[in-house]
């Protein structure tokens, strides 16, 4: 009996100290870690310090003296940046998870779930409940208070371009992504190796909209007349005669040449939800309308069309909002000038450039508040379709 | 709610979807349906390819002459070059941009997935007083427009000098995309069979060794599938990052050093396009090589909800 309980006790003993002394490395590490990423000049003096504790005092004289290659730095500072990030949410929560273990059994049952929830819960109110509320109180009280910042909103001259300009890319961008993925939908159903036809559309969506804005600007790109033009659009304008146009200083105009990009970009998921809805089109459906001698537009506008009607407001809904809050495009290729101001872009500038944060709160607000009723409209589909919450 | 719809959506669609049959129940050879399938995927990958031939090219050919014009003499060899690439990588500040976007991805996704699915699994199988108004807090959050937090928290980080470091931004994208982890994930988690994780419970398993060795290999399509939709919106967002991290070339991750060649060298097209496939080659191997995670993961776990 005794040498049982001794050995337990023992290897308990070890146990206890190979968990202390792990916690205490990875502490040391993650300080370390905290340091060198909030301060990464902070890597050379360490290394010094290092140097010397170890008994180099020359080596570290000559490491604070002269400092470290920058490449060395870099890859240092990738090096605890991978570990703080990717290490350090696993400490915590195994840290958290021993404590809770080591509590009074009384209370651990109690205690557990808040170990999963607290971390998400801190997040959630840190990074979006408190700034919701913030933004809002800002929007009311900061530069001239309520009625400057909303009245700015709305009849400033350059803020009402921003909203027809949002206006259009809503109308445009919306309808041009769905009909177009609907059309390219309806197209490869019928054709084979359709997997990799889509591919071709899809694409887009992976690429940022800012390579998406170097991708374009290349197409719409100018030269002087008698220059050779190496913009493709261009090309093809002046080889059927026309004139070299500045395409993205031509106003109006240019803010259709940018909408085509959240098209081309849109259009691929568009395409790729309508394709699915529509092999989910019942066959018997299509069958009983041939027999009716419906012909194939009639079968696709009267039969086909209302059986994907969710399929089409969820993508109408979620391309709606991206466009919405389109940001990056605009502000690659225009940077808002030649009238083609959005909403986003403004707030942007409002925020960053001129540091009128009443303003762009009032902004942000307004964005929040056109995004609510879209939703409410998803959800509701959703709702009808049996997915959702 | 959208960013769900769009993440589900695509998610569950993306499959090759040759399997199942068109309702229209044929092939055609209505030779206006090839050549109109054939014409939009050809003028939807143009602008693409321009780019990339263009990156290849010599700077004065460039300049030159058109892109298409290579298509005259594919195999003169004196005009394909790769210092286009050498010299954006280098002096363009490309090479450390895309380490920077490597340091901010990675993190940024590892981080709100972790967070996320402890949380997924509290909600789904935990038992704690307010789960129910959290829940819908969570659900309620997915709304919210990133800008509505950016001013508030821009402050903040002022006032915390955490602007322009790499721990600053994680937490920023792990809180903008904890509302969407917790939820699609919550979708899968609690659709596991509840025997499992009872019998887990029997045999004495903490909840916390229940899902670290139980539910998370279990979810891992769903983590997966998050997984690739949050490093790809990550990797490819430009907002957050100019917002949190600045241009300053310790910091600038790929995106905004993009962004920073369009304005300064905006007609230096040979850096431009290299520059824009530098940016864009990550993307593209995680479309193709994961293409199908995309799908799996949240196939099962939210289709019904």
């Amino acid at each position: 009996m005794t040498t049982i309980s001794r050995r337990k006790r023992r290897s308990l003993t070890r146990r206890t100290l190979g968990w202390g002394f792990g916690f205490l490395t990875a502490l040391v590490l993650l300080w370390i870690g905290v340091v060198v990423l909030l301060d990464p000049d902070s890597i050379t003096s360490l290394m010094a310090s290092l140097y010397g504790l170890v008994g180099l005092e020359g080596q570290a004289a000559a490491i604070a003296e002269r400092g470290l290659q920058e490449g060395f730095i870099r890859l240092i500072t990738v090096f605890f940046a991978i570990l703080v990030g990717v290490g350090g949410v696993w400490f915590l929560f195994t840290a958290g998870n021993a404590l809770i273990e080591a509590s009074p059994s009384r209370i651990r049952p109690r205690l557990r779930p808040w170990l999963f929830i607290l971390p998400a819960a801190a997040f959630l109110g840190v990074y979006l409940v408190f700034p919701l509320v913030e933004t809002i109180r800002l929007s009311i009280t900061q530069d001239g208070g309520f009625l400057d910042n909303y009245s700015f909103v709305f009849t400033d001259p350059a803020m009402q371009t921003a909203m027809r300009n949002n206006g259009l890319w809503l109308v445009v961008g919306t309808t041009g992504s769905v009909v177009i993925g609907l059309l390219f939908a309806a197209l490869v159903d019928r054709v084979k190796r359709e997997a990799f036809a889509k591919t071709f559309v899809f694409l887009p969506l992976a690429i940022s909209a800012v390579g998406a804005a170097v991708i374009w600007r290349f197409v719409y790109t100018w030269r002087p007349p008698g220059a050779s033009q190496i913009g493709m659009l261009n090309a093809a304008w002046t080889a059927a005669g026309g004139e070299p146009v500045a395409f993205l200083q031509t106003m109006p105009w240019n803010n259709f040449f940018l909408i085509l990009i959240m098209i081309w970009i849109q259009t691929g998921f568009a395409m790729v939800v309508l394709s699915a809805a529509l092999k989910g089109v019942p066959t018997e459906l299509v069958e009983a309308g041939r027999i009716d001698g419906a012909s194939e537009v009639q079968l696709f506008f009267r039969v086909v069309l209302p059986s994907i009607r969710g399929a089409l407001i969820t993508v109408a809904t979620t391309i709606f909002i991206v466009i919405l809050k389109v940001f990056d495009i605009v502000f690659v290729m225009t940077g808002g000038r030649f009238e083609t101001e959005v909403i986003a872009n403004r707030m942007f500038n409002e925020m960053f450039r001129f540091r009128n944060f009443g303003r762009a709160s009032a902004l942000a607000v307004v964005l929040l508040v056109a995004v609510i009723p879209i939703m409410v409209v998803n959800i509701r589909n959703l709702r009808r379709q049996g997915i959702g919450t | 709610m959208t960013a769900v719809v769009n993440a589900r959506v695509t998610l569950e669609t993306t499959e090759p979807t040759t399997r199942r049959r068109s309702p229209f129940g044929r092939f055609t050879h209505n030779p206006v349906v090839r050549i109109s399938v054939f014409v939009i995927a050809f003028f939807w990958t143009l602008p693409t390819a321009g780019i990339l031939i263009s990156s290849f090219r010599d700077p004065n050919e460039i300049r030159g002459s058109g892109w298409w014009s290579v298509f005259a003499h594919p195999f003169e060899t004196g005009q394909w070059t790769l210092d286009n690439y050498a010299d954006v990588l280098s002096s363009a500040g490309m090479g450390d941009a895309f380490v920077n976007s490597l340091v901010v991805t990675i993190p940024a996704t590892v981080i709100p997935i972790t967070i996320a699915a402890f949380a997924a699994f509290a909600f789904a199988w935990l038992r704690f007083p307010g789960k129910s108004i959290l829940f819908a807090i969570v659900v309620a959050l997915l709304v919210v427009p990133i800008q509505m937090t950016l001013v508030p928290l821009l402050r903040l980080y002022g006032d915390l000098g955490l602007t322009g470091n790499f721990l600053g931004i994680w937490l920023a994208h792990t809180g903008f995309g904890l509302p969407l982890a917790i939820y699609l994930l919550y979708n899968y988690i609690s659709t596991l069979p509840h025997e499992i994780i009872e019998s887990a419970a029997v045999d004495g398993a903490s909840p916390f060794t229940t899902f670290t060795r139980l539910v998370l290999p279990l979810s891992f399509p769903a983590l997966a599938a998050f997984a690739i939709f949050q490093f790809l919106w990550v990797w490819n967002d430009l907002l957050v990052a100019l917002v949190f991290l600045g241009t300053g070339s310790r910091t600038a991750i790929l995106t905004a050093q993009l962004n920073e060649l369009v304005g300064s060298r905006g007609e230096d097209w040979h850096l431009l396009t290299a520059g824009a496939f530098v940016s864009m080659v990550v993307p593209l191997i995680v479309f193709f090589a994961l293409q199908r995670y995309f799908v799996r993961g949240l196939l099962a776990g939210s289709v019904k909800g």
